[in-house]
């Protein structure tokens, strides 16, 4: 067994640490969504659903609640698709060029970035979730402690999963890129048909069916479902909307995030491959 | 000398329709010092790239330690040191966690890196550096790190692309003896550079260089003595005569104009041959103004095999540029 990614991973997280507006601010700008945003969000939605007839037998949660998961998802997303930004500063400053003229197999530059990219989505999860709760946001509402240990563990997982899916393409688009502008837009034009078409914000049964469609495929509505589970329970109505998730659908979900994680990395595998960096 | 560490050729290595190393041979034994000479451009880097395998060679065969760059890329790798032209310092790193980022790439055992780190942290001087971030570091001390960095895995080959390129002299001088005394430690140096001085000091053996193509090969004063043993500048106060007596003299193998004056090559020791070519001038009425002997440098070489001077090309590019933005 080879660790060698753990040569990568370490340098990575040096970085991050060292550079301490990079690192305040990551930790900061969930806690600042969900600050801002949040509470501003839900103050509205909450003026509204009153309006709807609420379903009988399910318990309703706040929009604070339901958004604070797909605050999680967000944060992650975006952390996800810049990590592998790291990769093209290393490439034009020429730092590159060390590693790849080392015997480092290729593949471990990318596993190395992507777990220092999974380990920064980790710490953030879990600092909106203290946040978020701190809040008023209702996570694990009537779970004992070790429930709560199992619900948190569940978020890391999919959290993890989704994050390296993101991370991969991330590294894939940075290793075949010239300019950090070029990356930047790429990852607008990404971030927003993504974000917006999922279920992170908003319930997606009032979409048109293209966009229903287009959110189901979308890893991050399914990133969303997952944490809200674990976070939230199996069954739930928020914004006058039944919300159930059986443990097949859950299933699902976490099948599509492996799967869409394994196409990423066949395709930063292909992209190391025939980097050239000289 | 115990064989041939280095081994290339028919090296011929394109970008798009440039030819940027057109057919290079050669061979390197191990323990040497070898050069590269020859201006920007000339396709030093790219060889060196090659060699080195961050770039897929494309013509030809190049086996470096012992191992095919074609077929084995990991091996060469594991067998190699380098030290590339720009500095590639993580700036945020400190000098000791360079060394130790480099040592586990190249998998070395925690043991022999830890000791590895100290002993070269001493040897490049820069033990009480090794807890400061590189962008602290002066030009000449990242150099040094640089070379600790490609020295990290005891390497058979260590390159040096333009090692001193933006030292000041001093400081160069330094950077000198280091690399001598990591090739007196047995590790064979392949190195690229446009600086005569450093070739003719450091160099074992030299190539020239020029066009993607080697021009010449040798040691240093092969290569000055294939050139002339001893070089004669005159001016009299009769050029075009003088040139014509000279060149008819025995010993003299070529003559050449130079703007006040010319340049004879001679191919015998030129303390002798000078009086008597001073004696032949003047028993021809003609008066001598200002003489000098030398023994040729390498850049008497270097204009000699290329047939141009490698200031004249780096002046050449500047002025024309501002000639193309005066005609705008």
């Amino acid at each position: 067994m080879h660790f060698g990614f753990l040569t990568i991973y370490w340098r990575d997280m040096i970085r991050f640490v060292r550079f301490r507006t990079l690192l305040v601010s990551s930790l900061v700008q969930p806690a600042l969504w969900m600050a801002f945003f949040g509470i501003a969000m839900s103050a509205s939605f909450n003026r509204l659903t009153p309006d709807v007839p609420p379903i009988p037998g399910v318990p309703p949660i706040g929009y604070l609640t339901f958004m604070a998961a797909g605050v999680i998802a967000m944060t992650t997303l975006f952390t996800s698709l810049f990590g592998g930004m790291v990769l093209l500063f290393d490439k034009n400053w020429g730092l590159l060029r060390e590693v790849m003229a080392s015997p480092l197999p290729r593949d471990h530059v990318i596993f190395g970035i992507a777990l220092s990219g999974m380990t920064k989505s980790f710490i953030q999860a879990l600092i909106i979730m203290v946040f978020g709760m701190l809040l008023g946001a209702e996570f694990f509402r009537g779970y004992s402690a070790g429930q709560v240990a199992i619900s948190v563990l569940g978020i890391l997982l999919f959290v993890g999963i989704f994050s390296l899916g993101f991370l991969f393409l991330s590294a894939a688009i940075a290793i075949s890129l010239e300019s950090p502008e070029g990356m930047q837009g790429i990852m607008t034009l990404l971030t927003m048909p993504i974000f917006f078409a999922s279920n992170a914000l908003y319930p997606v049964n009032a979409f048109p069916p293209v966009l229903q469609a287009v959110s189901i495929g979308n890893p991050l509505t399914h990133l969303v479902n997952g944490i809200r589970y674990f976070a939230i329970g199996d069954r739930y109505q928020a914004i006058g909307v039944l919300y159930t998730t059986t443990p097949s659908g859950l299933l699902f979900s976490l099948s599509v995030l492996v799967v869409f994680g394994l196409a990423m990395f066949g395709l930063a595998w292909w992209r190391f491959q025939r980097a050239v960096v000289t | 000398m115990a064989g041939e560490i280095i081994k290339v050729s028919g090296l011929v290595h394109r970008y798009g329709d440039f030819e940027a190393v057109r057919g290079i041979s050669f061979a390197v034994e191990q323990g040497e010092v070898f050069s590269f000479l020859g201006p920007n451009g000339a396709g030093k880097s790219t060889a060196i790239n090659v060699l080195t395998t961050l770039l897929r060679i494309q013509h030809g065969s190049a086996r470096v330690a012992g191992f095919d760059v074609a077929t084995e890329p990991a091996r060469v790798r594991e067998s190699i040191g380098i030290v590339f032209q720009e500095v590639t310092l993580d700036r945020d790193m400190t000098c000791w966690e360079i060394l130790e980022f480099h040592g586990c790439l190249y998998r070395m055992p925690y043991g022999e890196r830890r000791k590895r780190i100290e002993e070269l942290l001493a040897v490049v001087e820069l033990d009480a550096k090794r807890d400061t971030l590189t962008k602290h570091l002066s030009g000449g001390m990242k150099r040094r790190l640089e070379i600790a960095r490609g020295l990290m895995t005891r390497p058979k080959v260590l390159f040096l692309d333009e090692p001193t390129i933006g030292l000041d002299p001093q400081t160069r001088r330094r950077m000198w003896d280091y690399i001598k005394a990591v090739n007196e430690e047995g590790t064979t140096i392949f190195l690229t550079t446009h600086y005569m001085d450093e070739a003719d000091q450091l160099s074992d053996r030299i190539s020239i260089i020029d066009h993607g193509q080697i021009i010449a090969t040798g040691r240093g004063w092969d290569l000055k003595n294939r050139l002339a043993e001893d070089v004669i500048y005159l001016e009299t106060s009769d050029n075009g005569r003088s040139k014509e007596i000279v060149g008819a003299m025995d010993g003299v193998t070529e003559v050449k104009e130079k703007t006040n004056g010319f340049v004879a090559l001679v191919n015998q020791d030129g303390t002798h041959l000078l009086p008597r070519i001073m004696d032949e001038i003047r028993g021809q009425g003609i008066r001598i103004v200002t003489v000098n002997l030398k023994k040729p440098s390498m850049d008497d070489v270097f204009v000699h095999f290329t047939g141009r001077n490698l200031r004249d090309e780096r002046a050449e590019r500047p002025s024309a540029a501002i000639a193309r933005a005066g005609r705008r």
